[in-house]
């Protein structure tokens, strides 16, 4: 790795951004990856479909993270110049694809989360924020229902579908948690309006999934315990790969161009 | 690749108020509704459409190739049936 990492300034507004725009582009990441590998044509373009909406999403959020920030970052250095323990995205979503099942389950999971977020986040009071929610609820309103209608046909599918739709379920259920939980710095932004309290969401979020899940005919986790570390940057070891595939072309050629 | 669990499906597509559905392509889905998220997915990406239909191409009853002759070129001799004998008065302008 020939070109170090930036310096981030993170101050609450900055932090709380960039951790969105991390979301965005770490699971945008994962869908791309299966560009040319999906079962089938249909789904190859509705996984890169939902990439590029999610990358439009970190664009515009490390924007304004630069903005806010006002130290000459951009989104670029923002992608490209970070390491892992700067990486502030759930951990949920830098889970591996693993089978078509597990990357839909994880989908799910998320975007009925990010569905319900972002049209809590059309209130806030900072107007750029606002504005980023608006366009991308449109977008996660379709992510769920896209990845709802998979899983009700994976677990009310075959055998095999069904079981390794269970086996996903479980497998990424103690990653969900994180995406309610908020620290000290995010706690000052709810109270001024322009964060929205994630726990509020929980309760809609539990609904949504359970009724999928149940129409799916497959069940959730029993599990409380909940796996968190990737909003300070405490990452599984799967960030690592993904980052040094994603960044190699700027950490080996600085500021290439083509 | 077309397995039974997956059958074709024709895609038409809206672009407009006011125009008709025109057929774009095909695609292969489970069932209805996944059908119509493939369409959305597949051929309304750069903008082209307000509506969408998807009909199973099982249900298309289409016209025999080798019938061609006595279907169609019964009507090729019928020039009179294209309305362009009639003189248009000018202040009609574009018809």
């Amino acid at each position: 790795m020939a070109t170090p990492s930036i310096k981030v300034s993170e101050t609450p507004l900055v932090l709380y951004t960039l951790r969105r725009a991390d979301d965005a582009l770490i699971l945008g990441h994962r869908l791309s990856e299966w560009c040319g590998h999906a079962p089938m044509l249909e789904e190859d373009m509705a996984l890169a479909n939902m990439a590029l909406d999610l990358l439009g999403q970190a664009r515009e959020l490390y924007s304004y993270a630069a903005e806010v920030e006002g130290k000459g970052n951009d989104e670029d250095k923002f992608a490209y110049l970070r390491d892992v323990r700067q990486y502030r995205n759930l951990l949920l979503l830098e889970q591996p694809n693993g089978d078509f099942a597990c990357t839909m389950v994880r989908q799910f999971f998320y975007a009925a989360f990010a569905d319900l977020y972002w049209r809590a986040m059309m209130k806030s009071c900072d107007p750029t924020l606002a504005a980023i929610a608006a366009k991308s609820e449109k977008e996660s309103a379709y992510h769920i229902r896209h990845s709802s209608e998979w899983i009700v046909r994976l677990g009310d599918g075959t055998e095999e579908s069904h079981r390794r739709a269970q086996i996903a379920i479980d497998d990424l259920w103690a990653y969900t948690g994180e995406m309610f939980a908020i620290d000290d710095s995010e706690r000052g932004l709810i109270d001024a309006g322009i964060a929205i309290d994630p726990a509020s969401l929980r309760a809609q979020w539990l609904k949504t999934v359970s009724e999928v899940v149940s129409e799916a005919t497959l069940s959730l986790p029993k599990g409380e315990w909940m796996q968190q570390g990737g909003r300070s940057g405490r990452h599984s070891e799967h960030l690592g790969h993904l980052l040094s595939e994603l960044q190699s072309m700027q950490r080996t050629f600085p500021g290439a161009t083509w | 690749m077309a397995t039974p669990n997956t059958p074709l499906w024709e895609v038409f597509i809206r672009s407009r108020n006011g125009l008709a559905h025109k057929h774009v392509g095909s695609l292969h889905a489970n069932d209805a509704t996944m059908a119509l998220q493939a369409a959305r997915d597949i051929y309304t990406r750069r903008g082209e459409g307000l509506s969408i239909w998807v009909v199973p191409s099982n249900a298309i009853t289409a016209s025999d190739p080798s019938e061609k002759g006595m279907m169609f070129e019964p009507a090729e001799s019928k020039i009179y049936r294209h309305p362009t004998f009639y003189d248009v008065p000018e202040e009609v302008g574009h018809m």
